[in-house]
């Protein structure tokens, strides 16, 4: 039954992508296509006292400047901007809606032009004047006194501030880290292609088409047959792509304007506008005993928002899921600063909680002359405390013996700067991954030709992560179809339900749609094998039949088969469609869970703090994985990531100005191929027979989870220096 | 961006008699410099006077055994080149270390040298800065200054220069050939790049009009004993924290001539007569290199966020020298220090 599920399968679209014949949001031509640049407020907070676009709409070719003064209507309640994914707490942003400036970098006009060129100069001639509030603040730091506490799914267990201050051994520290952005190769841009009636077909950079769809529905009040939102493909998106963006309702607001079709893309420096990972301070404290069983856990986020958005992530209570404590409290604060909301960036929260976490057990295990893993398995967690949950599977141990096996941990010798080679300070430190196990509802539509090729459509985006490939192994397994013959269709708002693709949700949550539906023609199908003249499947209840090799067969009788043409022509159907909403069982007696051990060794020369990372093993649990080749993809991106956020990431803020000063990529340091060596993927066999019928967890976010802990703790181990300022650049190691 | 003018000039004098006729003009060669500085509006030239196609590729020996590099050879056919491997491997090397490989296809020598500071105000019409806008402030000198000068800066501009080619043409010795509406003329490349004192917005010496027509490498190539050690926040596409030049000449273990330059740190490739004096006639160890390295940075100032530069070029010094002195050169592909 599985010719493609589980295995190496290379991606179905990877030929498109690579030849240029994939196409992306803003590559799409329309007729008289229309262009706008963007004009943005260079103050954090303040009003747009005067904004002259007079200059501008003399240049040849500009046909029009639109403002928060001069632009068709928008909707004026809170609720029509709330997407899918918006903050419950708060005002959403609305681009071009008002005189108000509320951070630097925000949209203030669009300049549209019959070609990009032209409006890009025109923008230059657009002049505001501002009316600056002195008093705005953008730095976590300066701010960290006005945190207020925001609810968090955790509650406290015992008292974990007294069982800290009694501990034998107690660790307590914070750690720093930056403000981040995605960098998503592809900009963000959309096509919005005007077809004369005021229909609107949107191509947009997004992680959900549907969220966007809604989402101009309500903004602009359009019926939903008015607007049709698409994304073929997506150039990355790591969570910037979950909320709408504003370059979309600019561009709609553009065309609607105009009556014609517009493009709006932004520019690299304009994408630091958008939404980022938040800054964050975590504390940790822990407390164990002297054999390194643990006391108490508490951990505090202190994040920054926006002043009209409250985002908050779940930062605190990894150690919930991970580490057994009687005690335990956990916390998230917020700093409002006059920044735009963050967002959703691979694992968010995970990535620094854990991170934090994982960097104060390491110190734990030095207070306690404990070998890091040691300490790990003496905390091991088999249930969920915060709740009291197994898990539907939890293989971590077997992460730990499969990495450290891959890694060579029994050669570490655990003493600092004790391992060297010639100048280079060599360190070897491990660390936690933990993300959720999440599914979300999804419905795949399924049409069968008669010719055995058959079309599975469904909203849902791939961003990049290779859901076109799984869509299309499950559904050629399912079928008993070569994968040739799977024509996967996505990401446009006509097709069934998806919500945004995030969260690793994705993978699991479309395979069991294209099951179910596929469950369901395959059952059409038995019946309509099994009514044909002499059929050899006569008889055979359709619960014993399969679909294999193009035919019905009856299960493990080969030779009891029809063709699926046969079938369908018999039944003269050219065409047999099936729709499904997927269905999970409602199972709340479980936690669910991925997780990873993350080893890294790193080497620092000794006198000048050059930082090598020569060697990474992720042993990652992560239930089945579906295709091993995307899956090992995607935690060597994950890897990558996290080495950045370890030694690179940093959103530079220049608080007194309120603005982003390495708003580039070549200032915004990511690694460069020269910053990565061996990277070891591992997956560790974990079957789950409770999580769903495929066992599969989802992956995606888990691949970053932990990494910049395992290395930071790996530094320490080489040069004997805890970092605990991301990211970890060499004047600290000298300093 | 705005728009702009463009011509195409046809040999060198058209080149020079375009710049003169067009105050507000620019030449373009590579572009990779001033294209990224006039699509943030930085650099916002009337006309582009392009002299991309002049006959100036060629790389030549001159009579007195030295080379004569055109302005408009590449930066990777430069580094490439047999007689630069051979003779100048410095050079080579300094050149592999910047940008990334399409970059220096596009770079020419000439762009090189004339390369704008990184520096995050001087990119951001939106804040004050002196080079970009003389007399509007620097920001830097009290903002976020972690890449920025500890030599030779001023109240008004601590910016550093950030070429690694020059660098290294520093420690060579070499001469800029310039050509202008008054005749040609030779600067020593020590000479080309300013201080920024008060008129941090003049980058160079070089004068209305003129264009840099080539470098003169002189004889002396140090071909055994160098090195080119860049130290960077990332190990490769970054700019200098801190760079050093090394070129020795020893006889046994005696230093016969030495040549040291930084990069990452001022305004200018930085050199100190004084420091290669003072290793000169000495044993090459550690304790002249460490001597050596107090003098180059002698009068070094911290900022708020760039302190770190003084201890950590003193380190890349030393370590560069002795690379230089045991005939074991930085790789600029394989990033672990030598
Ligand atoms: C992302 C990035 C990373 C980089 N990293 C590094 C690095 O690590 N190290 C490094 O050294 N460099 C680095 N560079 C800079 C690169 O080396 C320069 O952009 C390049 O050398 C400029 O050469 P060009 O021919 O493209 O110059 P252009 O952009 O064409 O011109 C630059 C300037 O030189 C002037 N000019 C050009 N030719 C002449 C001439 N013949 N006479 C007089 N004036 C002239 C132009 O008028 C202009 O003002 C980087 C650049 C980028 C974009
Ligand atoms: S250091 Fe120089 S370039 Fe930078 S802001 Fe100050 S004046 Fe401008």
């Amino acid at each position: 039954m599985n010719a493609y599920v589980g295995t190496s399968t290379s991606r179905v679209d990877g030929r498109a992508k690579v030849t240029g014949a994939a196409k992306y949001a803003g590559e799409f031509a329309a007729d008289r296509l229309l262009h706008g640049f963007v004009v943005e407020a260079t103050i954090p907070r303040g009003r747009i006292a005067r904004l002259d676009t007079s200059q501008a709409l003399k240049v040849k070719g500009v046909l029009d400047v639109l403002t928060h003064a001069h632009r068709p209507p928008l909707a004026g309640k809170d609720e029509a901007w709330k997407d899918e994914v918006a903050p419950e707490e708060g005002s959403p942003f609305r681009p071009l809606y008002d005189d108000g400036v509320k951070f630097n970098g925000q949209p203030i006009a669009l300049v549209v032009a019959e070609d990009w060129e032209t409006a890009k100069f025109a923008a230059t001639l657009v002049r505001v004047g501002y009316q600056e509030e002195q008093a705005f603040a953008t730095d976590l730091e300066a701010e960290r006194g006005k945190a207020a506490e925001v609810k968090q799914p955790h509650k406290p267990r015992g008292d974990a501030a007294g069982a800290l201050a009694a501990s034998a051994v107690r660790h307590e520290a914070d750690y720093f880290i930056p403000t981040e952005h995605h960098n998503p190769m592809e900009l963000y841009a959309t096509t919005v292609v005007w077809d004369g009636n005021g229909r609107l077909t949107v191509y947009d950079k997004t992680q959900g088409v549907q969220n966007v769809h809604r989402y101009l529905c309500n903004v602009f009040g359009k019926k939903p047959d008015d607007i049709r939102v698409l994304s073929p493909y997506v150039g990355g998106a790591f969570g910037s792509g979950l909320r709408p963006q504003y370059q979309v309702v600019l561009a709609t607001l553009g065309a609607l304007a105009l009556k014609r079709s517009v493009r709006v893309v932004l520019t690299r420096q304009q994408m630091y506008g958008l939404g980022h990972r938040p800054a964050t301070i975590e504390h940790l404290g822990l407390g164990a005993k002297p054999d390194g069983t643990l006391d108490a856990v508490t951990h505090e986020a202190t994040a920054i928002t926006s002043c009209y958005e409250d985002f908050a992530r779940n930062d605190t209570g990894w150690a919930e899921q991970l580490y057994k404590s009687p005690n335990s409290r956990y916390s998230h604060k917020l700093v409002r600063l006059d920044v735009s909301t963050p967002s959703d960036m691979r694992a968010p929260g995970a990535a620094s909680g854990v991170c934090a976490l994982e960097c104060a057990m390491d110190e734990l295990a030095v207070a306690l002359k404990l070998d890091p893993i040691e300490l790990r398995l003496k905390c091991y967690s088999d249930s969920d405390q915060s709740e009291d949950l197994p898990y539907t599977s939890k293989q971590l141990r077997a992460c730990y013996a499969r990495g450290a096996e891959a890694f060579g941990w029994n050669r570490r010798n655990p003493t600092p700067r004790a391992m060297r080679d010639g100048k280079e300070l060599v360190g070897w430190s491990m660390a936690t991954g933990v993300w959720e196990a999440l599914q979300m509802p999804v419905a795949v539509r399924i049409v069968l030709s008669a010719n055995g090729h058959a079309e599975v459509s469904c909203a849902a985006s791939d961003i990049g992560t290779g859901t076109y490939t799984i869509v299309a192994q499950v559904a050629a397994d399912a079928l008993g179809l070569p994968i040739e013959n799977i024509d996967v269709r996505l990401a446009d708002s006509t097709l069934p339900q998806a919500p945004v693709e995030g969260g690793s949700w994705m993978a699991a949550s479309s395979a069991h749609a294209v099951l179910e539906a596929a469950e369901d023609i395959r059952r059409e199908l038995a019946l309509l094998a099994s009514t044909m003249p002499s059929s050899p499947l006569a008889g055979v209840d359709a619960a014993d039949v399969v679909l294999v090799d193009g035919t019905i067969a009856k299960d493990g009788e080969k030779s009891r088969a029809v063709s699926i043409t046969d079938a369908m022509r018999h039944g003269k159907l050219e065409r047999l469609e099936k729709q499904k909403l997927n269905h999970f069982a409602e199972d709340k007696s479980h936690a669910r869970n991925t997780h990873s051990a993350v080893f890294a060794e790193v080497r620092v020369d000794e006198q000048l703090g050059v930082i090598r990372v020569t060697r990474i093993v992720s042993a990652v649990a992560a239930g089945r994985i579906l295709n091993t080749k995307t899956g090992r993809s995607q935690i060597m991106g994950g890897v990558v990531w996290g080495i950045g956020m370890a030694l690179h990431e940093e959103t530079a803020m220049d608080h007194r100005f309120g603005r982003i000063m390495n708003a580039n990529i070549a200032e915004y340091h990511i690694p460069a191929n020269a910053d990565i060596h061996d990277i070891d993927v591992i997956f560790v066999d974990e079957r789950d027979h409770h999580i769903n019928r495929l066992g599969v967890k989802g992956l995606g976010e888990i691949g970053i989870v932990g990494v910049p802990a395992a290395i930071a703790n790996a530094v320490y181990h080489a040069t004997g220096k805890r970092i605990r300022r991301f990211p970890i650049t060499l004047d600290k190691l000298l300093a | 961006m705005i728009n702009f003018q463009y011509s195409r000039a046809s040999d060198v004098a058209d080149a020079i008699l375009l710049l003169t006729a067009h105050p507000g003009a620019k030449l373009i060669a590579g572009g990779t410099n001033l294209i990224d500085l006039m699509k943030e509006n930085v650099e916002v030239p009337s006309r582009l006077i392009d002299v991309s196609r002049l006959p100036l590729r060629k790389i030549e020996e001159t009579p007195d055994g030295g080379l004569r590099i055109g302005a408009l050879v590449p930066n990777s056919d430069l580094a490439y080149h047999p007689l630069i491997e051979q003779r100048y491997p410095l050079l080579a090397s300094a050149i592999l270390a910047g940008a990334s490989a399409q970059l220096r296809n596009m770079a020419s020598v000439g762009g090189n040298l004339m390369q704008r500071t990184r520096c995050a105000y001087f990119y951001d019409t939106a804040t004050p800065c002196n080079k970009r806008a003389p007399g509007s402030g620097c920001s830097a000198i009290d903002g976020l200054n972690r890449n920025h000068a500890i030599l030779g800066t001023s109240v008004s501009c601590i910016a550093t220069n950030p070429s690694d080619m020059s660098v290294a043409l520093a420690a060579l010795g070499a001469l800029v050939h310039i050509a202008g509406p008054s005749g040609e003329r030779t600067m020593a490349l020590t000479d080309f790049h300013r201080l920024p004192g008060d008129t941090p917005h003049v980058d160079t010496n070089l004068e209305v009009g003129e264009i840099i027509t080539a470098i003169e490498l002189p004889p002396r190539g140090f071909g055994r004993n160098y090195s080119y050690l860049k130290i960077r926040d990332r190990l490769s596409y970054a700019f200098a924290l801190v760079s050093v030049a090394a070129a020795l000449e020893l006889d046994g273990n005696a230093i016969r001539e030495a040549r040291v330059a930084l990069g990452g740190v001022a305004h200018k490739p930085w050199r100190s007569l004084e420091a290669e004096t003072a290793l000169r006639g000495h044993a090459a160890t550690l304790e002249h290199f460490s001597r050596a390295a107090d003098l180059l940075l002698q009068g070094a100032r911290a900022h708020a966020h760039n302190g770190f530069k003084i201890e950590l070029a003193r380190r890349a010094i030393v370590r560069t020298l002795t690379q230089a002195a045991s005939a074991t050169p930085q790789s600029q592909a394989h990033k672990k220090i030598a």
